[in-house]
């Protein structure tokens, strides 16, 4: 009954492209399948906004919005229908067919990036052979999007923030690529799928042999999310787009609906690196413990975006903003050469295969840690420290 | 399927003579950007998606943004408004239409072109290409990487402001 | 799949189309942009000839393409090093302005 349950979006699938004429059903497939997948994106956007609004409300001890509908939670309709309904002003130096296409230019490659993730067994849209290379030519197109944005607006705090955000992105697609190659390098191929089917089988018969069970795949996990963070502009990487900073940096010529296809966007390419630090990492549709193996695929996958979603509201609600140059301080002396140690520490793990067996894999495991810890806190100090400041000194007026 | 093609050839070739001939550079640098983006499509219908990838993810993501960065960082002096054709372009339109002619006299002139498509994909997974890459052509792989730090450490130090010279 | 004629039409065109840039225009980048659609048009040129040749499974039109590929973003990234390090000289773009090599 749980394998029905299961592969249930495929049969109903098939079913409903079943019921159409011969002629139609190699077009209504394909369809199909991305109307499926755009509904469930608008869907767990709208969730999202409301779990964001409500869970940094509580961090920062306030209620989130709780006036429309029992807890808030048709917040996200009065926010989608005020967005529709604002006037869409156009400043009148603005380049109007840039500052027009500067949002679809952002929310379509954006989507595409989705067409690779499995959500479940069976459930990938397109099993492409070169799947991860896919997924990251989309996100660093929308690169572009956010030049043009920021460009068209005629305003040179757009311009200031088009800039920095653009740099930011470039920065950090270096350690999300490296961190990201680590999986692939271990699985042997860059389809997602069979990245998912290299983490099957359980340890000692329960826990999951997920990526993040190992030192490699737990370093790659940190450095990757952190890196999709500030691929995403969130915080605390979200200087372009601060508004005690830069008002809202690329965006702030923009309102309504052009807008709300902005932050559907942002948030789209934050579930999108979320599901691939996921299919990476933590195992995709998998089972973490080996009895529950009954639960279907895509509800684990949708349970461990949820987990991640909740990270990055904790991450906003709790940290500061970084600096423009303590960013790319970050990206280029510190996550570069972690994500290539981290290679290193992967390509060790497969080498040493054969020492799994010695003590329960611990001196494997001991030892790619320190490989990668010791750098870890040695480049942290020497980067970050500051100055020596000694004990604090209070002088009061006499 | 020639339709797909046809419509992907007049998207980059609209992006391409836009690239050229528009008035504002950065209006140039987008419409370059379009034409990188149709000759992806056209990698895809191709059967090469390895390299319709690395185009979208090289010239859409790092060559665009440069060009576009470049622009940026070198506005024209303001009291100059400058043409944008050279005098002399009506000679570099010929040139072009002339160097067009010949090359396509030459492949109409060809008997090797004109044989029926091919109709097997060939297979071209990450894999094989890898496995080329690391056999046969790990010699320029190298060197591709040697150039690629050199042309990094390059453009750094050509781009350096430098402290004390007079700008 | 296109066939090899269409392809090779619109390699020329781009060819064209970029060699039209590179000599017409009077700004260093529109030269640089002219430059790279020429090395496009030869990428495609590679593929529709590795496609459609004798031996498609040796894969050298992919692999000399991802080379050229390479190539061409270091190209890039150093000609336009260049252009901003003789715009601080000269604050100027158009090559026409740096016809004496006197700073």
């Amino acid at each position: 009954m749980f394998e029905a349950l299961d592969q249930l979006p495929i049969t109903l699938k098939a079913w409903l492209v079943g019921l159409l004429p011969e002629a139609w059903q190699a077009v209504a497939s394909p369809v199909l399948s991305a109307a499926a997948l755009v509904g469930a994106l608008a869907v767990l956007f709208a969730l999202a906004t409301w779990i964001e609004r409500k869970g940094l409300g509580r961090l920062q001890n306030r209620y989130g919005p709780n006036r429309v509908g029992p807890f808030g939670l048709l917040q996200p309709l009065a926010d989608g229908l005020k967005m529709l309904t604002k006037e869409d002003l156009v400043p009148r130096n603005a380049d109007r067919v840039v500052h027009f296409l500067a949002p679809l230019a952002m929310v379509v490659p954006v989507l595409l990036a989705y067409a690779v993730m499995p959500f479940g067994r069976n459930l990938v849209a397109a099993d492409f052979d070169a799947g991860l290379l896919f997924f990251f030519a989309a996100g660093s197109a929308t690169e572009l999007a956010v030049f043009m944005a920021g460009w068209s607006s005629r305003n040179k705090y757009s311009l200031l923030g088009a800039m920095r955000a653009i740099a930011q992105m470039i920065s950090y697609e270096v350690p999300l690529v490296l961190s990201a190659l680590t999986a692939v390098m271990l699985s042997g191929s860059l389809s997602l799928v069979t990245l998912v089917d290299h983490q099957a089988g359980y340890h000692g018969g329960w826990l999951a042999r997920w990526h993040v069970f190992t030192p490699w795949g737990l370093a790659g996990f940190l450095l990757f999310l952190t890196a999709a963070t500030a691929e995403a502009n969130r915080s605390p990487f979200d200087l372009p787009e601060g508004e005690s900073e830069i008002i809202a940096g690329h965006l702030v010529e923009y309102s309504g609906f052009k807008y709300a296809l902005f932050f559907l966007g942002e948030y789209l390419g934050l579930f999108a690196a979320s599901g691939l630090a996921i299919t990476l990492f933590l195992g995709g549709w998998r089972a973490p413990l080996a009895g529950l193996n009954w639960v279907p695929s895509y509800l684990w996958f949708f349970l461990k975006l949820f987990g991640c979603l909740a990270l990055f509201i904790w991450l906003r609600g709790t940290l500061p903003r970084v600096r423009t140059d303590q960013l790319m301080n970050l990206a280029w002396k510190f996550l570069l050469p972690l994500a290539l140690i981290n290679l290193f520490v992967a390509a060790l793990w497969h080498l040493t295969a054969g020492w799994a067996s010695v003590g329960g894999g611990l001196a494997r495991w001991l030892v790619g840690g320190a490989l990668l810890a010791i750098p870890y806190a040695v480049l942290g100090r020497a980067l970050f420290s500051g100055p020596r400041r000694g004990p604090r000194v209070y002088r009061y007026a006499d | 399927m020639r339709a797909a093609f046809f419509i992907l050839a007049v998207v980059t070739l609209i992006g391409a003579v836009g690239a050229i001939a528009l008035r504002r550079l950065i209006h140039c640098a987008l419409s370059a950007a379009l034409a990188f983006a149709g000759l992806a499509g056209i990698y895809l219908m191709l059967g090469a998606e390895f390299v319709s990838f690395a185009q979208v993810l090289v010239y859409l993501g790092a060559v665009a943004v440069l060009i576009v960065f470049a622009i940026l960082l070198t506005p024209p002096a303001a009291e100059t408004r400058a043409q944008p054709f050279c005098k002399p372009c009506l000679l570099g339109l010929g040139v072009a239409v002339l160097v067009f002619g010949v090359v396509w006299s030459s492949v109409l002139a060809s008997s090797v072109v004109w044989r029926p498509a091919a109709t097997a994909v060939p297979a071209s997974s990450a894999k094989l290409i890898g496995r080329a890459l690391m056999t046969d052509a790990v010699l320029p792989l190298e060197v591709l990487g040697l150039l690629l730090t050199a042309a990094l450490i390059g453009a750094v130090v050509l781009a350096w402001r430098e402290k004390e010279g007079s700008d | 799949m296109p066939s090899l004629q269409d392809c090779l039409v619109l390699s020329a065109l781009l060819f064209a189309v970029g060699l039209a840039g590179a000599l017409a225009r009077r700004n260093a980048i529109i030269v640089l942009i002219g430059i790279e659609l020429m090395l496009n048009a030869a990428n495609l040129n590679f593929l529709a000839f590795w496609r459609h040749g004798p031996h498609p499974e040796a894969l050298t039109g992919v692999v000399f393409t991802l080379f050229s590929i390479g190539v061409a973003a270091a190209e890039t990234a150093v000609g336009l090093a260049l252009i901003i390090a003789v715009y601080r000289h000269t604050r100027s773009t158009d090559p026409e302005d740096w016809q004496r090599l006197k700073g």
